[in-house]
């Protein structure tokens, strides 16, 4: 009876890990930086290019940093959402317009809506490289003392929002 | 130079007909795609030493958005800017511990093709080892058992007679 079992169990732990393995999304690898004080950077703002915005500008409320690009097609997607977001009220968003042309991503907010209290120009990816953007777009949840919280790689979702970015948000403000 | 003018004039002032015409734009679309194709080529660094170590370090390197491939082999945008970063950071004097330092900082472990060793990876360094030594356990338990089984069974003499008798006959079949 055991030579049969044993063949049979093996066979189910590899089925199981393989299962596991084909739900799991290579493309979501876990950043370092969750946790960790959001890396310090000055930006020019899109809007109006003379003016600079510092990451600790933001100390003391809890803030969204999305990234985004006006030839990123995966930012269209999220963006009816973002715009939604905002007008709620919930929580400001700060648009990183990362490796864009001035121009295109004005026109591009003029079409599809500004949800961003201030949007601020990364031209050359540099600060992009320092919060580990590898794919637009991505949104970093930062708390009141400037603490990355989460991260969502690819498009803010529905789901997304309601399960997990939203009670982190509501749970942060609370925080002294 | 008159000639040549009556030549030309000749040739617009003469109608084409359709087929020649025709002829005329397709060899003219000819022309188009390699003007409008060829894109500037990425200007590599102008220094060979740094280029040579930069290379050494991004072999083994993961690129996070084409993730079979090394930030040296890879041309995703991604890839370049990583390159452009550790060039510049190789220009700065920075070693190649902290260039590599740098990136695990803000990508993780993954973007490393060599795994540290750490507690979350011993399952990944150990584990061959370890199911090597489950396999060669059953292996010796299998063989074990199997010797066990095998009875030396002691023939008696009428047997033996028997086995000669038949073996004998074999041969005179043989030669005959």
């Amino acid at each position: 009876m055991m030579r049969y079992l044993i063949p049979l169990f093996a066979f189910m732990v590899l089925a199981a890990f393989l299962l596991v393995g084909l739900t799991l999304n290579p493309r979501q690898v876990p950043s370092p930086l969750i946790d960790k004080p959001a890396p310090i950077f000055q930006l020019n703002h899109l809007h109006e290019p003379e003016r600079l915005m510092a990451s600790n500008d933001n100390l003391g409320k809890v803030w969204l940093l999305n990234v985004w690009a006006s030839w990123c097609v995966a930012c269209r997607d999220e963006h009816p959402l973002l715009v939604q977001l905002a007008n709620t009220g919930i929580v400001p968003i700060y648009g990183l317009n990362y490796k864009d042309e001035r121009t295109t991503a004005l026109q591009w907010l003029k079409r599809y809506g500004d949800p961003y209290t201030i949007s601020i120009v990364d031209p050359d990816g540099k600060v992009g490289i320092d919060y580990g953007v590898y794919g637009v777009p991505e949104t970093y949840v930062i708390d009141k003392k400037g603490i990355i919280r989460h991260k969502q790689i690819g498009p803010v979702t529905v789901d997304a929002l309601q399960k997990t970015i939203i009670p982190l948000i509501i749970e942060l403000q609370k925080q002294a | 130079m008159l000639k040549n003018h009556d030549l030309y004039s000749s040739i617009v002032s003469r109608q084409l007909n359709g087929i020649e015409g025709l002829v005329i734009i397709l060899l003219l679309l000819l022309i188009i795609p390699s003007v409008c194709w060829s894109k500037e080529a990425i200007p590599v660094a102008e220094d060979p030493v740094i280029e040579k170590r930069m290379l050494a370090l991004t072999m083994d390197l993961r690129c996070l958005v084409c993730q079979n491939e090394s930030i040296a082999d890879s041309r995703a945008d991604f890839s370049n800017d990583i390159r452009r970063e550790i060039r510049e950071q190789i220009k700065a004097n920075k070693t190649d511990q902290e260039i590599v330092q740098f990136l695990v900082d803000r990508y993780g472990d993954f973007v490393l093709y060599n795994p540290p060793m750490k507690p979350t990876t011993m399952l990944l360094w150990f584990g061959p080892v370890i199911l090597f030594i489950i396999g060669l356990g059953s292996l010796v338990v299998y063989l074990r058992r199997r010797r066990a089984q095998i009875e030396d069974v002691t023939l008696s003499q009428v047997q033996l007679d028997r086995a000669e008798a038949l073996l004998n006959e074999n041969k005179k079949g043989k030669n005959v």
